[in-house]
């Protein structure tokens, strides 16, 4: 019987061979993807373990992880939902994380190197490792204010403090409850997605960030800067015909509603962006040529690059224009023109700060969990796109803009505003969107703003302006001013 | 193999052959490699978990040390030439079990600081049940031989064991969908862990008799020798058995681990193949209509093919192993490092899946090379053993050892599909530890026959007729 036991205690090598050669498929050459793949909650569990660290508004968290009873150690929350949602962005099991919770993810769990000096510490002293803290800019007052007045629309607001670039607002709605998306019950977390997008309007998308759009009339701020900066002047008359026939086309421009500009067919530059006249912007873009409005353009930061503050902000830019028809369009806003509305305040701030535009930053500064700072932002600048003595020029056209022309619902009593309204066509029978940039006070600038709302059906000084108003008033309030 | 002969001059006297070293030093050295991995891997369970030791550790390794001197010393009385790894391998997979489970338990207790339950002392009482029971079959049974006087007797047995469940009302049978226990005064016990080694000895008496019809009554059918039909009766009723149990138990584990030893041991008996074709025949035949037939048969093969696309469902154990497995790498997360509390049953049948989260490929590679060891150990008594009963009772016995370890090991990794089985020795389970203490019992016993030098000085002339010719010595 020894021949086939031989050859049985052969098989038995064999098969364990093959167990053996199984197991090192799956723990080598399967390990990262069976590590990683989203319905393994290891490494999630790992992280859910360890107090996450706080995401903190003017000293308040507006996202926390408190301890619980259950499997999972921690549960991230937000106590004021949906009106940091666009900043916070959620933390979720089935979904990961987004916004903030993902940019600062490694100071928020504690994976950050700054951080492993301290872990360290933390192992011999028995503590539970803890992520760190994520101050950020934001104004309550500013982004509380924003998100109620967008109530009901679909649109964004960005707030900037024009001389240092620190983010006061960025709202977005419709927004979202990140508690729903960040509980532990996978199941809940996957209805409550399904509902959001069912919506019409991804209420995920931060608008202020997230996407560019058509600006329409605002973009002819960069315009008459190209123009201060080449010699016009405020005063310098320019021609406003009623209709204007693009060169090398039939096709014409009319003014908005069809109306005229001026009974002589031409008018002074300030006169031209208070009433934000169409075929006085589309001739001066024309005049001016393609390279000085690019030109400028891209010194406002429309370099066709997105940017990290550290949320990643969609690129803004002034397209292509293969023509002097497409040139003159473009000088509109229209055409392929397009910005988020961060780089709509970012125009805004420039002028404000004398024409130096600030580099544009979400995060004061990253505390360790003792409290002690790890980095702290400082201001930086980005460009100097126009002189102070353009930056001042520009400030009183849209002083005027605000006191007499088309952005007259941003007006403030007693503080004087500046600003420039937009609305901007998306299609035929497709509402326009709406804009409005400015900032106050005129004089000694606080606040930059951009209001946005996206097929709004009025017009940037109707339905935005009065948002940028809420807003800056606010501000300007806390700040005892 | 008989213990090679010595070259020290002073044993090199004329006419005496030096008796084989016994070798129970290195058992004895072996255990205590194996008491110190137990140790070690319940001292960095504690360490890693609470934080500190445990109070009641002392105890703990005065009771598994006492269990393992107790079995060395009894071997050393009853069984002085037995093989000296068998026993060292079972302590090293029963020590690492404990700690596996010890470490279970406090991750419950973690989850849900109510739950007081601990398996690891239960385990470690049954382990004592089982080292009591390996050490009764020591001192009982003195020569393997004995057991083929009563192989009817435990042929029956053992059929009445395996059919119980199936007829006990599934509320005292029917543990999640299988209907193999019995459970009573909250004791469950699961007799087919018993009915397996009963069969076994029977296969082994019953082959040694009929081994020579079945080996040499033949025809000639296309080249290929073929039994007669009147003599497939035996393996036609084991695989009748096998899917009898399948049918009411819904055990698949089962009923492929008893068809596979009774082929395997009636190849090893008659030395023909032909009946490991006919056996793959009839396996496959029945694999084919277990599939057709049952949705549970069906669902688990479904599973096995593609276990990500039940995740949530069926699948979900399965990938909540290969999740822990993969997420272990190579090296692991280390005892108490990993979430092997994620998978489902981890204690019972899913243990290697935690050990290869927490230990690693190295770990579980370990494991299983420490368990091929103890097999072809057994494999290795049966080839030396003198006795054709023996011989087929230790191949059977350790076969059985390596297709249940197979069988489970293959299902925990996706390499076949899930079964019920246990781990041998590693998996938190009264019965299966019992029965295969019983198991390791008797292949120490059938090595120490085997080890043993055929008694030289008084040859008992009334034996003549039964002992081989080659008794004579060279």
């Amino acid at each position: 019987m020894n021949a086939p036991l031989r050859r049985v205690a052969i098989s038995v090598l064999v098969l364990f061979t093959l167990l053996i050669v199984n197991v090192n498929y799956i723990q080598v050459v399967r390990s990262d993807e069976l590590r990683n793949d989203p319905s393994n909650t290891r490494v999630l569990a790992e992280e859910y373990d360890r107090e996450r660290g706080s995401i903190v508004v003017d000293g308040t968290e507006v996202a926390l992880s408190v301890p619980t009873d259950g499997r999972l150690t921690y549960l991230r929350q937000y106590p004021q939902g949906p009106v940091y949602a666009p900043v916070t962005g959620y933390y979720s099991l089935v979904y990961g994380n987004t916004q903030l919770e993902r940019a600062e993810n490694e100071i928020l769990a504690g994976s950050d190197p700054r951080l492993t000096f301290r872990r360290l510490a933390d192992l011999f002293t028995g503590r539970d490792p803890a992520g760190g803290d994520v101050v950020v800019t934001l104004d309550p007052a500013v982004q509380e204010t924003a998100m109620a007045e967008l109530e009901g629309v679909t649109g964004a607001v960005a707030a900037l403090d024009p001389s240092t670039g620190a983010v006061l607002g960025l709202a977005s709605t419709p927004s979202f409850d990140p508690n729903q998306l960040s509980s532990h019950d996978p199941q809940a977390i996957r209805d409550y997605a399904a509902e959001l997008e069912a919506s019409e309007h991804d209420p995920r998308l931060n608008r202020a960030i997230g996407d560019n759009y058509p600006p329409g009339s605002v973009f002819k701020v960069i315009v008459a800067a190209a123009a201060l900066a080449n010699g016009y002047t405020p005063d310098s008359v320019i021609p406003a015909p009623d209709t204007l026939t693009l060169p090398g086309t039939s096709t014409t421009l009319e003014n908005f509603g069809g109306s005229s500009c001026s009974s002589t067919g031409e008018q002074t530059l300030i006169d031209a962006l208070t009433i934000s006249c169409n075929t006085a912007f589309a001739q001066l873009g024309i005049d001016l040529g393609e390279d000085r409005v690019r030109e400028m353009a891209e010194a406002f930061g429309m370099d066709g690059e997105g940017r990290q503050i550290p949320l990643p902000v969609a690129p803004s830019s002034m397209g292509d224009p293969e023509n002097d028809a497409q040139l003159g369009v473009s000088s509109i806003g229209q055409q392929d023109v397009r910005m988020t509305p961060l780089q709509a305040a970012m125009i805004a701030a420039a002028v404000a700060n004398d024409g130096t535009l600030m580099n544009p930053y979400l995060v004061d500064q990253l505390r360790a969990p003792d409290l002690s700072v790890l980095d702290q932002t400082d201001p930086e600048e980005l460009s100097e796109p126009v002189s102070p003595e353009v930056a001042e020029q520009l400030t009183e056209m849209m002083t005027s803009v605000v006191a007499n022309g088309s952005g007259r619902a941003a007006r403030i009593p007693g503080v004087e505003v500046a600003g420039k309204t937009g609305t901007a066509q998306v299609a035929e029978g497709v509402p326009d969107h709406n804009w409005f940039i400015g900032f106050a006070p005129a004089d000694d600038p606080q606040i930059a703003v951009a209001v946005f709302v996206a097929n709004g059906g009025g017009t940037g000084g109707d339905t935005s302006a009065p948002i940028a108003r809420e807003v800056m008033r606010a501000y300007l309030e806390g700040q005892g001013g | 193999m008989s213990g090679t002969p010595s070259t020290d001059p002073r044993a090199a006297a004329p006419g005496a052959t030096p008796p084989p070293p016994k070798r129970r030093g290195t058992e004895l050295a072996l255990l205590g490699f194996a008491l110190f991995i137990t140790l070690v891997a319940q001292a960095i369970v504690d360490l890693t978990i609470t934080g500190s030791l445990r109070p009641d550790m002392l105890t703990f390794g005065g009771w598994i040390t006492a269990l393992w001197v107790v079995a060395h010393l009894v071997v050393r009385k009853f069984a002085p030439y037995a093989d000296p790894l068998l026993l060292p391998a079972v302590a090293l997979l029963v020590g690492l079990g404990l700690a596996v489970i010890h470490r279970l338990d406090l991750a419950a207790e973690q989850v849900d600081s109510t739950v007081t339950r601990e398996d690891a002392p239960v385990q470690l009482m049954w382990a004592t049940v089982g080292v009591l029971l390996f050490v009764a079959v020591l001192v009982v049974l003195r020569d393997h031989r004995l057991l083929s006087r009563f192989a009817y007797t435990l042929a029956l047995i053992g059929l009445v064991l395996l059919a119980l469940p199936a007829v006990l009302p599934s509320s005292i049978s029917e543990v999640n969908g299988a209907k193999i226990w019995i459970r009573l005064a909250g004791f469950s016990i699961q007799p087919g862990e018993f009915a397996k080694i009963c069969l076994i000895v029977f296969f082994a008496a019953y082959l040694v008799d009929k081994r020579d019809v079945l080996a040499l009554a033949s025809r000639r059918v296309a080249g290929i020798e073929l039994p007669r039909g009147r003599d497939l009766g035996p393996v036609l009723v084991a695989w009748a058995l096998s899917i009898l149990v399948l049918v009411f138990e819904r055990d698949l584990g089962s009923s492929l681990l008893l068809f596979g030893i009774f082929v395997v041991m009636l190849y090893v008996a008659t030395e023909r193949a032909s009946w490991l074709l006919i056996g793959l025949g009839l396996f496959a035949g029945g694999a084919l209509l277990a599939y057709q037939i049952f949705g549970h048969v069906q669902a688990r093969v479904d599973t096995w093919l593609d276990p990500f696309a039940y995740r949530d469902g069926a699948g979900y154990q399965l990938v909540q192993s290969l999740f822990g497995l993969g997420t272990g790498g190579l090296f692991g997360a280390g005892l108490g490092g990993g979430r092997p509390d994620q998978v489902p049953v981890a204690k019972s049948d899913f243990i290697a899946a935690a050990i290869g989260e927490e230990l690693g490929l190295f770990g579980l590679v370990a494991v299983i090379i420490v368990y091929l060891v103890l097999v072809e150990r057994g494999l290795r008594t049966s080839l030396i053993v003198r006795d054709a009963f023996g011989k087929l009772l230790a191949a059977g016995l350790s076969f059985a050892l390596a297709w249940q370890v197979f069988v489970v090991l293959g299902g925990v990794t996706g390499l076949l599909p899930l079964t019920g089985l246990t781990t041998p020795f590693l998996a938190y389970g009264g019965s299966s530890l019992v029965a295969n203490f019983a198991l390791v019992a008797i292949l120490v016993r059938i090595s120490d026959a085997a080890r043993r030098p055929a008694p030289p000085v008084t040859p008992p002339r009334t034996a003549l007729g039964d002992a081989p010719t080659e008794v004579v010595q060279s």
